[in-house]
């Protein structure tokens, strides 16, 4: 359950460095680090164990159904990196205080960082592939924002990009990857995968799953040819470089090469695609590195150079050469990290990067110029620091592979070249920005900075001594363990110490630096060099071809979606068409097994009106009013329909759907053109009756097939439990208002939605009100005819009675709260046509849209209810009782629940028809002509 | 009579999605309003057609099944609120648009305004 802490520390620490916006600096700065330091403290208990070869682990069940599990390990490659991400991650919290100006907010990039790191740690802790993409996926969006961290500048914006798109595509690679791998072994936990490395080598699938974790891999960690949205990410403030470019994410893609080591790697193709690209990511980012004007462009391609570095070791068939990957983890972390944060300082303050303006800093700032000459000897590698170690290990690795057989020789030969390429880049480094010369046109007057923002670079230049003095004493552990982690009992003996005599890789060492002070002394000549060639912009290449892609795209895009209505339908009912009619013709039988019922006479006359009625509807549709009185005949024989197959529920509802529908389509014909315009041409004509004739067959088809096959239906368990589980004889009431209550909630909110969406669109609605009908005839003058009006008033206290009646019974009658709604909004708005909403408004003013969120809530409070009661949501309960003059009487909640259903229908269908119906209350004027 | 129920769905179907296919809104409106027709009898068939056995207890021996009827009855009130919002929503189309085609942009005819 701890373990549980760790990923969950760093979360909560981002959510509350998101809440310290009121706060001090200091305080926002020391409320963030406490996670972080906490959770250190937590990996620092369970350090000992790891040590002894322990891996610790926890797990939750996350989706059961899936056999998907919540899972966390604790292996020795998992606390090196939990040590360098929870570590450095503190540093360069300490250190972001001191660097971001106060008109950057704190904390929103602390809340950034701290989802970041959830996201690191969440990576090298996970035990379950899926789970480590999902926190894959999390650092590219949480580095997405931190490099966007300044979004007013345009180049943050297009980093940030860049780096999203290169290192999302990459991370699809790897869930197909590790979809792969996972159906390979059968498993998506880590524990089993890492153990089935002989079942999934000999798998045919082996190599396409290796090359699309690799690609993943080698996106994340910038690795050629992938390596150019590195330098681009620069743009973000220098905190967040030296966090995600030295220590985290560059380093998660090394970490899945790590961790998947002991099951993908021993293969020839991942010698040979692993060290070459390690090779040339060296030696590309090695050489352009030197060539970089820009102090944090220099460290950016030195990064990818150390990347390189590697990933080639990693690639190399020696096990010494995996351990030797593993301390330059370690080592590059420490030293570009202090880089990273040096270069900050200068920045910070001299208001430049630019190392043609940057010369004799030594003199404005020496206890800074000595911290970060001291990490830079490091990086090149020079003899009592930490980088030296590591890169001797690599130079003498480089020495007894095999990868590339005869041709071998030829690794030493590049990693010499790149060892001085290092030495030449880091000589700069230190000789242009602290030495050479006087500054020239600095923004600001230099000097030394702030005493606090230099401590996380003395703890971290004090580590790389420590590293490269007494090797044994500093790392051998958390070495031993995070190669045991990666190799297994196959972990090889070795001994780190300073000073391992005369060799060949001292020699090539000596070789290197010799050769890199050379090419430093000599670089006038590179430089020209350089400049004669062609320069090629990875920035320009990748917008161009983004542009290109979006143009392409958007294209295509309005050719499809042209805007038009009519093409839409069309396409969505060919493809319904399509998918409904093809299964159609694999059948080998329409009809089934159920003998047919005979046609009697009054099914046959109602059959044949609602088919008239339809195709009259279609024939006549240019005359509106016609086609409507048409359509309602339908809808009448319908409910007629619904009548005669014993579902009198339907059949009431219907017919009182039909009275509301039929009114509202003619008071919407008032404000819609009376006819409609012969538009069509007489091919489009026949091409839609073809289609619409094709889908009615389809469909009448699909449904004789479905009508001629016996039942088989769920439904006896509503009879058998109706009444004895619901209190109720009316089954269909009983499922509306009890074991299906959920459903109706949700529909008696759609209906409320539905209605306040229509009141909405009702608003300052510019009208078209036609002074006459389409023959030109004026309407009658009296508005409101004496006789309807007497007559609907004496009808009111009636209709109300009915509906009252309708609603008491229908838990075990035919009735309900939805049927008793719609007679009451008929009643009323009988009451609307015959006297008008203002007659109405005087006698009974009522807001529809209370009755609405009334009818919702007591439906909903029914429900919460039974919670008070110990029981799930919705339950019902009932009883009888003997009351006075009534007599045995039966109570059911479910009847305050229908009277929510009640009042919704009320409040939607009279909101809809009166805010409609007000409109005309208005006096008519002229259409205006557009 | 099964024969002759799909045909209805049949038929009510064709003459809806040739309304739907339309170019102005109000015949879209019936379009879809017959579909809902077509919509509900064929969820009601699913229940088999049966007559004179109302799912109400003690009425009869054997029932009609009530689960697609009470699917019905909420199918037939969504029904209406989409009928509802689609005739309204024309309404506002004609009037912020000045005409009552169902791409929404001015069309060449001329003759739309009676």
């Amino acid at each position: 359950m701890t373990l549980l802490w760790i990923p969950l520390l760093s979360l909560i620490g981002s959510v509350i460095s998101s809440c310290t916006s009121k706060l001090t600096r200091n305080q926002s700065t020391a409320l963030t680090m406490l996670a972080p330091l906490i959770a250190l403290g937590i990996v620092f208990s369970y350090t000992p164990a790891v040590f002894s070869g322990e891996t610790i682990r926890y797990t939750a069940d996350w989706i059961p159904l899936l056999n998907m599990q919540v899972s966390f390990r604790l292996d020795g490659l998992s606390l090196l990196f939990l040590y360098m991400i929870l570590g450095i991650g503190t540093l360069v919290i300490f250190y972001a205080r001191y660097y971001l100006s106060n008109n950057d907010s704190l904390p929103k990039l602390y809340c950034y960082l701290m989802l970041f790191m959830t996201a690191m740690v969440g990576i090298v802790m996970s035990n379950n592939v899926i789970q480590l993409w999902l926190f894959w996926e999390l650092t590219s969006i949480s580095s997405f924002l931190l490099i966007s961290y300044w979004w007013h500048k345009s180049e943050a914006r297009k980093g940030a990009r860049m780096a999203l798109a290169i290192t999302g595509a990459g991370g699809l690679a790897l869930l197909a990857g590790l979809l792969l791998i996972g159906d390979i072994v059968g498993s998506y936990n880590l524990d089993v995968i890492l153990a089935s490395k002989a079942l999934i080598q000999s798998h045919d699938l082996y190599e396409v799953g290796l090359v699309l974790i690799l690609l993943g891999a080698f996106t994340k960690s910038a690795q050629f040819p992938f390596h150019f949205w590195l330098p681009h990410a620069m743009a973000a403030p220098t905190p967040v470089s030296a966090y995600l470019h030295s220590a985290t994410m560059v380093k998660a893609g090394i970490f899945l090469l790590a961790r998947f080591y002991p099951a993908l790697s021993g293969t020839d193709t991942w010698f040979i695609l692993v060290a070459m690209t390690g090779l040339s990511t060296l030696l590309v980012g090695a050489y352009i590195a030197l060539f970089k004007h820009d102090l944090k462009g220099l460290l950016a391609y030195s990064t990818i150079s150390h990347l390189g570095l590697i990933t080639l070791l990693l690639g190399l068939d020696t096990e010494l050469a995996t351990v030797a990957a593993i301390f330059h983890i370690i080592n590059h972390a420490i030293f570009k990290a202090s880089l990273f944060m040096a270069t900050g300082i200068i920045d910070h303050e001299t208001g430049t990067r630019d190392m043609r303006k940057l010369n004799g800093m030594w003199r404005f700032m020496p206890y800074t110029a000595t911290l970060a000459m001291v990490a830079a000897a490091s990086m090149a590698g020079v003899p009592l620091l930490n980088g030296f170690l590591s890169k001797e290990m690599f130079f003498a690795e480089t020495l007894h592979q095999q990868v590339l057989g005869s041709m071998s020789w030829l690794i030493p030969v590049l990693a010499t070249l790149a060892g001085a390429l290092s030495v030449a880049y880091s000589a700069r480094f230190i000789h242009d920005v602290f030495f050479n010369g006087d500054p020239i046109d600095l923004p600001k007057e230099p000097h030394e900075p702030p005493r606090y923002m230099r401590v996380p670079i003395e703890i971290l230049v004090v580590l790389c001594l420590l590293v490269g003095m007494f090797p044994h004493f500093a790392v051998s552990d958390i070495l031993a363990s995070a190669s045991y982690a990666v190799l297994g009992d196959a972990a090889p003996d070795y001994k780190l110490s300073v000073w391992h005599g005369f060799n060949l890789p001292l020699l090539m060492s000596f070789i290197a630096t010799c050769c890199g002070i050379l090419i430093y002394v000599q670089r006038k000549y590179l430089f020209q060099f350089q400049a004669s060639l062609p320069t090629i912009s990875a920035k320009k290449g990748f917008e161009g071809g983004l542009y290109r892609v979006i143009k392409w795209s958007q294209e295509k895009i309005n050719h499809i979606e042209n805007g038009s209505l009519q093409r839409y339908a069309f396409v969505m009912i060919t493809v319904v068409l399509l998918c409904a009619g093809w299964p159609l013709f694999e059948m080998r039988q329409l009809a089934g097994a159920s003998e047919l019922t005979p046609i009697d006479f009054h099914n046959a006359i109602g059959a044949g009106l609602l088919i008239i009625g339809a195709l009259a509807t279609v024939f006549w549709h240019r005359s509106r009013m016609i086609s409507l009185i048409m359509i309602s005949i339908v809808g009448l024989m319908v409910s007629v329909a619904f009548t005669r197959f014993s579902a009198p529920d339907l059949a009431l509802t219907q017919l009182t759907v039909e009275v509301v529908t039929v009114m509202l389509l003619m008071l919407a014909l008032f404000f819609l053109p009376q006819r409609t315009p012969k538009e069509s041409s007489s091919l489009r004509i026949l091409r839609d009756l073809g289609i619409s004739s094709a889908i009615g067959v389809v469909v009448a088809s699909i449904c004789y097939a479905l009508l001629t096959r016996p039942l088989e239906s769920i439904s006896d368990f509503f009879v058998a439990n109706a009444k004895t589980g619901g209190g109720g004889t009316n089954v269909v009431n009983v499922i509306l208002v009890d074991f299906r209550g959920f459903d109706t909630l949700g529909e008696i909110t759609v209906l409320g939605i539905a209605a306040l969406g229509i009141y909405k669109l009702l608003i300052n609605l510019p009208l078209f009100m036609p002074a006459s009908d389409s023959e030109g005839r004026p309407w009658a003058r009296e508005r409101y005819p004496i006789l309807l009006a007497s007559i609907s008033q004496s009808l009111l206290p009636l209709a109300l009675l009915v509906s009252a009646y309708i609603f008491l019974r229908g838990h075990n009658l035919p009735g309900g709260g939805f049927i008793a709604g719609l007679v009451t909004a008929i009643a009323f708005i009988l009451q609307y046509m015959a006297n008008g909403s203002n007659w109405i408004a005087e006698r009974f003013d009522v807001n529809y849209r209370k009755i609405i969120a009334s009818g919702i809530a007591i439906a909903l409070f029914t429900g919460v209810g039974s919670w008070a009661f110990g029981r799930p949501f919705l339950t019902t309960w009932f009883d009888y009782f003997d009351i006075p003059l009534v007599g045995k009487t039966e109570l059911a909640s479910a009847i305050v629940f229908d009277l929510g259903v009640y009042l919704t229908v009320v409040g939607a269908t009279l909101m809809i028809l009166a805010s409609l119906g007000k409109l005309t209350a208005n006096t008519p004027k002229q259409e205006v002509n557009i | 009579m099964e024969v002759l129920y799909a045909s209805c769905v049949g038929v009510l179907v064709a003459c809806g999605i040739y309304l739907i296919l339309r170019a102005r809104t109000f015949p879209v409106v019936l379009g879809l309003t017959m579909l809902s027709y077509a919509v509900n009898l064929f969820l009601f068939s699913s229940g088999r057609l049966t007559i004179n056995k109302a799912a109400v207890l003690g009425s009869a021996s054997e029932y009609a099944d009530p689960l697609p009827q009470a699917l019905v009855l909420t199918a037939i009130v969504i029904g209406f609120a989409m009928t509802a919002f689609v005739v309204i929503l024309s309404i506002r189309g004609r009037a912020d648009l000045g005409n009552d085609h169902v791409d929404g942009h001015l069309v060449k005819s001329s003759k739309e305004r009676k």
